[in-house]
C-alpha cells in the first residue's frame, strides 16, 4: 500500500535535491530452486540520507540479507537499481562497509588481524590502522584478545570483532546485518550505546537490519518495516526523538507507544502469512 | 612429557614384540640367512657400515628431495590452473584420475628409453607419483572455500589476487598439507623405483646389487633405510605444517 511508485520525471526531481547516500529503487529478486521460483523481494525501495541512521525490521526469511547482498553487488537484482550519491552502482562491489549476519572471521587470522583486514584490502598504511584497531578493541571489551584466534573467542566476542572489522572499513555507508544478535542483553545494551555515541560523533550513514524494535528505535532516524516474502517496505517510520539519545528514552511514553505500534504492525503481518 | 610417552610406548612395545618374535622364529626354525636374516643379523650388518651405504643414502635423499619439490610444484600449479579455469577442470580432472591407474613401475623403463639414465627420467617418475595427491588436495581445498567468508571478501571489493592470497590459499593450506604428506612418502618410493630401473648409485641401486648377490641381510638394511627416509620426509612436512598452520592446531588435535 505504501509502496513507492516510480513516476516518470521523479529522477529529474531527485537529481535536483541533495542525493541520498544509499538508495534502493524498486529492487525485485527471485531465486530459482530447481523448478520452483521463489520471489523474495518485490519492488523494495528505501533511502538512507547522508549521515542518517536507518534500520530495517522484518520477519525472518523475508529477504533482508538478500537485500544487503544486492546492495553489496554480490547478487544482481532482477529489476531495480542501487544508487549511491546519485550514481548507479548496481552490481558494483566494494562500495559499502558490510557486516555479514555470520561473523565470517578468518580463522587463520588473529582477532586484531581480522579487524585490520579491510584496511589491508584497500591498501592503506598499517601502523596507524593498528593503533586505531587497538583502541576500538579496548572499547569493545576485547583488550587482551588481540592475538587470540577466532575459534578461541565466544560467539559474542566473535560478533564484536566482526563489527569492528566493519567499523574499520573505509567505505562511508555501513550495512550491518543483525550486528548484536549473538550478544547477551547486557553486552547488547552496552554495544548499542557505544555505537550510538560513536555514530553521533562522526555520523556515518548506516543501514542496519535488526529484529529488535527497541534497538531500532533507540539508534535510528528512520525505521523501515518490511513485509513478508515477497518483501517490500510496509511502512517508513521517522523516529522523532532528539539526539543525543540516552537510556532514559526507553521509558518515555512516546517511545513505548511507537514501539507498541511497530510491534502490532509486525504481528499483523506475521498473521497474514 | 608424560602425555607424550603415553602416545609413544604402545607402538614401541609392538615393534619390539614383533622383532622378538622374528628373532625367535629365525633361531628356532633354523632359517637360512639368505632367505630371512634375523633382526640381530641385520643390525650387525648395518652397524658394520657396508661399503658406500651413506653415499647411496645421500644420493637417494637428494633425488627424493629434488623430485618432491618439482613434483609438488607441478601438482600445485596444475591445481591452480584448474581452479582458475573451471571449464578446463571438468575436461582434465577425469584424465588426471585415470593417469593414476598407469603403474609407475611399468612406465619407468619407457622413461629410461626416452630420457636416458640421468636425473631427468627419475625426476619424472617421482613427479608422476607426487603431483596427483598434491593437485587433488589443493584443488579440493581451494574449491571448498567458506561461502560466507567468500561473500564478505567479494562485498569488500577484494580483487582476484587478494581473494586468492588472503582467503583461498590460507583456507586450502590444511588440505594441501594432507596431500603433501602423502606425496612425501610417495617421493621416496618413486626415487627407489627410479634407481631400480637404471642408476649407478642410490639405495634402489644398492638393493638390486645386494639382491643379485643373495645378501638378504643387506636388502633388509636397505629397506630399513627406505623406511627411515620416508619417516624423515613426513617429519619434515609435519614440521613445516606446524610452523605454517598454528591457528587450528587445537581443533585438529581434538578430531584426531
Ligand atoms: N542463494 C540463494 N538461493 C536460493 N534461495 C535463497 C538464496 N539466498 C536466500 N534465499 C532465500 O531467500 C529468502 C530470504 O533469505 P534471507 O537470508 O534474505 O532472509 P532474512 O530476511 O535475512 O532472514 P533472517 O532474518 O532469518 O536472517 C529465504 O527464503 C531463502 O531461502
Ligand atoms: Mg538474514
Amino acid at each position: 500500500m505504501s509502496r513507492n511508485i516510480s513516476i516518470p520525471g521523479a529522477i529529474d526531481a531527485a537529481a535536483a535535491m541533495p542525493s541520498s547516500a544509499l538508495e534502493a529503487d524498486g529492487i525485485t529478486k527471485s531465486f530459482r530452486d530447481r523448478k520452483t521460483e521463489v520471489k523474495v523481494l518485490d519492488g523494495l525501495s528505501l533511502t538512507v540520507q547522508p549521515g542518517q541512521f536507518a534500520s530495517i525490521i522484518g520477519p525472518s526469511g523475508s529477504g533482508k540479507s538478500t537485500l544487503f547482498h544486492i546492495i553489496g553487488g554480490l547478487l544482481k537484482p532482477d529489476a531495480g537499481a542501487i544508487r549511491m550519491n546519485g550514481s548507479d552502482v548496481t552490481g558494483q562491489k566494494g562500495r559499502i562497509a558490510y557486516m555479514p549476519q555470520q561473523p565470517a572471521l578468518f580463522p587463520w587470522r588473529t582477532a586484531l588481524d581480522n579487524v585490520l583486514l579491510p584496511r589491508e584490502l584497500s591498501g592503506m598504511p598499517k601502523e596507524q590502522a593498528r593503533d586505531e584497531a587497538r583502541i576500538l578493541m579496548e572499547r569493545a571489551g576485547l583488550s587482551g584478545f588481540e592475538n587470540a584466534y577466532p575459534d578461541t573467542l565466544s560467539g559474542g566476542m566473535q560478533q564484536r570483532t566482526a563489527f569492528l572489522r566493519t567499523l574499520m572499513s573505509p567505505q562511508e555507508v555501513m550495512c550491518l546485518d543483525e550486528p548484536f544478535s549473538a550478544l547477551d542483553a547486557l553486552t547488547r545494551t552496552d554495544m548499542q550505546h557505544w555505537l550510538l555515541d560513536m555514530w553521533e560523533a562522526d555520523r556515518r550513514s548506516v543501514l542496519m537490519i535488526t529484529h529488535h524494535i527497541e534497538e531500532a528505535l533507540l539508534l535510528s532516524d528512520v525505521v523501515y518495516v518490511m513485509s513478508n516474502r515477497p518483501a517490500a517496505i510496509l511502512q517508513k517510520i521517522e523516529v522523532p526523538f532528539a539526539r543525543p539519545r540516552s537510556e532514559a528514552l526507553l521509558h518515555q511514553p512516546a517511545f513505548l507507544a511507537l514501539k507498541q505500534e511497530i510491534s502490532d504492525r509486525m504481528r499483523n503481518e506475521l498473521r497474514k502469512s | 612429557m608424560r602425555m607424550w610417552w603415553k602416545d609413544v610406548w604402545p607402538p614401541v612395545v609392538a615393534v619390539l614384540l614383533f622383532l622378538g618374535a622374528w628373532q625367535a622364529a629365525v633361531y628356532m626354525f633354523h632359517i637360512e640367512d639368505w632367505i630371512l636374516p634375523s633382526p640381530a643379523g641385520i643390525a650387525r650388518e648395518a652397524a658394520s657400515g657396508a661399503q658406500g651405504l651413506p653415499g647411496h643414502t645421500l644420493a637417494t635423499l637428494r633425488l627424493t628431495l629434488t623430485g618432491f619439490v618439482i613434483g609438488t610444484a607441478v601438482g600445485f600449479i596444475i591445481a591452480l590452473i584448474l581452479h582458475m579455469l573451471p571449464g578446463l577442470k571438468t575436461a582434465l580432472y577425469p584424465l588426471l584420475v585415470v593417469s593414476q591407474n598407469v603403474p609407475t613401475i611399468a612406465l619407468a623403463p619407457l622413461l629410461m628409453i626416452w630420457f636416458g639414465f640421468g636425473m631427468l627420467p627419475k625426476i619424472i617418475v617421482i613427479t608422476l607419483v607426487c603431483f596427483f595427491p598434491v593437485a587433488v588436495a589443493a584443488m579440493d581445498g581451494l574449491a571448498r572455500t567458506d561461502r560466507t567468508m567468500m561473500n564478505y571478501m567479494q562485498m569488500a571489493g577484494a580483487g582476484r589476487w587478494q581473494t586468492f592470497s588472503k582467503l583461498e590459499l590460507p583456507h586450502a593450506l590444511p588440505s594441501l598439507f594432507s596431500g603433501l604428506r602423502i606425496a612425501a612418502t610417495y617421493s621416496v618410493m618413486g626415487a627407489v623405483i627410479g634407481e631400480w630401473i637404471g642408476s649407478d648409485r642410490g639405495i634402489g641401486y644398492y638393493m638390486m646389487l645386494q639382491k643379485s648377490a643373495y645378501r638378504t641381510d643387506r636388502v633388509f638394511v636397505a629397506i630399513v633405510i627406505v623406511v627411515l627416509l620416508s619417516l624423515l620426509m613426513v617429519g619434515l612436512i609435519t614440521l613445516l605444517e606446524k610452523r605454517l598452520i598454528r591457528w587450528n592446531a587445537k581443533s585438529r588435535e581434538v578430531s584426531r
